[in-house]
């Protein structure tokens, strides 16, 4: 009797756990007809909120993806003083409340900021411009990715950049061909979480960016800006962003499968599971 | 003229520092105990470690020098490096690994090395003893000057390591390229090896032919890795050449060697011979123990009687109906014992 009881228990936490993270997402798809919500999509905020998103996310994915791999090469690979430093320094905006992010980013490139008159000099004023919420989402994503480079990096076995150097390889033809090959699958799923985290990115973009339509408005701030005005406008980008990531979502999956099973090594190292 | 020279090495290791000369012609062993810096020689030939001091020269060409300040990049070294777990890339096929080099093409490996079959496959669908044939292959191809080999044989299970040892003798004898390989094995140094050398905490103790070690070991350490059984004891007395030596269980030892106070005896288990009666023959030493095991290496056996280890044929074993527990008589001439001062 008190093992069915346990049984009963167990499966009614588990279900109610489940409709609780499922029904936000179902009320968004719900709320009104699809025919509807495709024609709210066509406002100009939308429109302009989308654009706005998907340029400074492409251009933030690629200034992480340009500046994380070196770092998290050298970070994976070489041991030298304050690498530990260096360590919790790339997984710091992780932990950081994006709000804090934002007042930190203005502390430091804002007018009155550290670097405020270096900037002012040079005719750059970041703050509420468009380079901003670049700047935003790339410090609040960038550990996403760059943790996850670390860890693919890692995953390479020595041995095997020292085979290809006594078959003749130089260091970077050795890092094209062994290295980065080994290592694509991690960093493609760190790239994907950070491009999901990115595109999410709302309390460091506010403080340090503001929500100007068609400047500074991304997806997260126009529906934000939205929801007291008009309620159904604001669910249909929601809607958008929960399809882009369950995209995201379900491509991180097959990249990990695919990586544990062109490869002996575990995908486990990417702080991931694939199970479940 | 030697073809690889390994002058004055000294590479600081954790707990000792590993110092090194040594020429290699031919096929050399160095073997050892693990840690005892063999597998770091390797590297510091192919530049994957930098000694302290020292010089590589191999084939009349300076690789390292510390003096001249001459160290070459490991790329630009001619070596044929394999690594103990092959470190073949997971995601070529076996034709791009013995490819990879880009200066052979792969067809007459894979015929070589009997792959022509595989050459599709990827390393993870292979067995241990096709891996370790790739990995050879692959080390070829790039047109090694030298041949550097980690634990070749230590990956494989062992009856694979029969059938590839008898392979990779073949190969080293037709190549004539000097390889310097290490094992912890004696037996596969003297199966593969023309000279051995014997590595311990970072100094070589003995060099020389196989037959070499085993007849004139230089320390007990030498003989016991040789294969040779131990007895410690102290010299009680000497007439006509031998020397009668206690052991601590009371037993007199009888030895040709000249040697006084506490030394080691050492004996190898195919100068031991077993019978279930008191033998009366020209062996002075005999001991009587009870058989502790039985092992079986292929045709050959092993029995533990007392501090002894002795080694007889299978069928020596059914013919005497031998059994753990038995009594046994184990006897071995003085002549067959060799006589190492105990201060190692």
């Amino acid at each position: 009797m008190r093992r069915v009881g346990l049984v009963l228990l167990l499966g009614l936490a588990t279900a109610v756990s489940l409709a609780f993270l499922l029904l936000p997402i179902v009320a968004l798809f719900v709320h009104t007809t699809p025919g509807r919500l495709i024609s709210q999509l066509s406002s100009d905020v939308v429109k302009d909120a989308f654009v706005v998103s998907l340029k400074t996310s492409l251009i933030a994915q690629l200034l992480i993806v340009g500046f994380g791999t070196p770092t998290a090469f050298v970070i994976a690979t070489r041991r030298f003083p304050g690498r530990s430093l260096a360590v919790t320094l790339v997984e710091l905006p992780l932990v950081l409340p994006p709000a804090v992010a934002g007042i930190g980013l203005l502390a430091a490139f804002g007018r009155m900021g550290l670097l405020g008159s270096e900037l002012s000099a040079l005719g750059i004023s970041l703050p509420f411009t468009q380079s901003a919420v670049v700047v935003a989402v790339t410090f609040v994503a960038s550990p996403l990715y760059v943790r996850a480079a670390i860890a693919a990096f890692e995953g390479v076995d020595p041995d095997l950049v020292a085979a290809s150097r006594t078959l003749g390889v130089s260091p970077t033809r050795t890092f094209f061909r062994v290295v980065l090959p080994l290592a694509r699958a991690g960093l493609a799923a760190g790239l994907a979480l950070s491009f999901a985290r990115g595109l999410g990115e709302f309390g460091a973009t506010i403080m340090f960016a503001g929500s100007l339509q068609a400047v500074t408005q991304t997806l997260p701030l126009a529906i934000y800006s939205q929801f007291d005005l008009d309620f159904d406008t604001a669910v249909a980008m929601g809607a958008v962003l929960v399809l882009v990531s369950i995209v995201l979502l379900v491509s991180l999956r097959l990249l990990l499968s695919w990586q544990s099973s062109s490869s002996t090594r575990s995908s486990s190292r990417f702080g991931l599971s694939t199970s479940g | 003229m030697a073809e690889l020279v390994l002058d004055e090495i000294v590479v600081p290791l954790r707990s000792f520092d590993l110092r090194l000369s040594l020429d290699v012609e031919g096929t050399v062993a160095l073997v050892g105990p693990s840690g005892a810096g063999k597998s770091t020689i390797l590297r510091v030939i192919a530049g994957l470690v930098k000694p302290r001091s020292g010089r590589v020269a191999v084939a009349g060409k300076t690789w390292f020098d510390s003096g001249r300040r001459v160290d070459l990049p490991v790329d630009e070294r001619a070596v044929g490096f394999l690594f103990q777990d092959y470190a073949l890339f997971p995601h070529m096929t076996v034709r791009q690994n013995i490819e990879f080099a880009r200066q052979n093409k792969a067809e007459r490996y894979l015929w070589q090395f009997h792959l022509d079959h595989l050459a599709d496959a990827r390393p993870a669908e292979l067995s241990g003893g096709e891996r370790q044939r790739v990995a050879l292959a692959r080390a070829l191809a790039r047109n090694p000057k030298v041949l550097l080999l980690d634990e070749p044989l230590a990956a494989l299970d062992t009856h694979t390591k029969a059938t590839v040892r008898r392979e990779l003798h073949e190969l080293l004898h037709e190549l004539q390229i000097p390889t310097l390989f290490v094992t912890h094995d004696f037996e596969d140094a003297a199966a593969l090896a023309d000279r051995v050398g014997v590595l311990v905490e970072g100094s070589l103790r003995q060099f020389g032919q196989t037959s070499e070690l085993v007849a004139q070991p230089a320390d007990p350490f030498v003989a016991s890795f040789t294969g040779a059984n131990l007895l410690r004891g102290r010299v009680t007395g000497s007439s006509d050449g031998v020397a009668r030596v206690r052991l601590p269980d009371g037993t007199v030892i009888a030895t040709t060697g000249a040697a006084a106070g506490d030394v080691v005896v050492a004996v190898y288990p195919w100068d031991v011979t077993v019978s279930i009666v008191e033998p009366h023959d020209s062996a002075l030493n005999v001991i009587a123990a009870p058989i502790d095991s039985i092992t079986e290496l292929g045709n050959r056996v092993r029995l533990a009687v007392g501090p002894l280890s002795a080694e007889i044929t299978s069928e020596s074993l059914r013919r005497l109906d031998l059994r753990v527990d038995q009594k046994v008589f184990a006897s071995f001439k003085a002549t067959g014992t060799r006589v190492l001062s105990s201060d190692v």
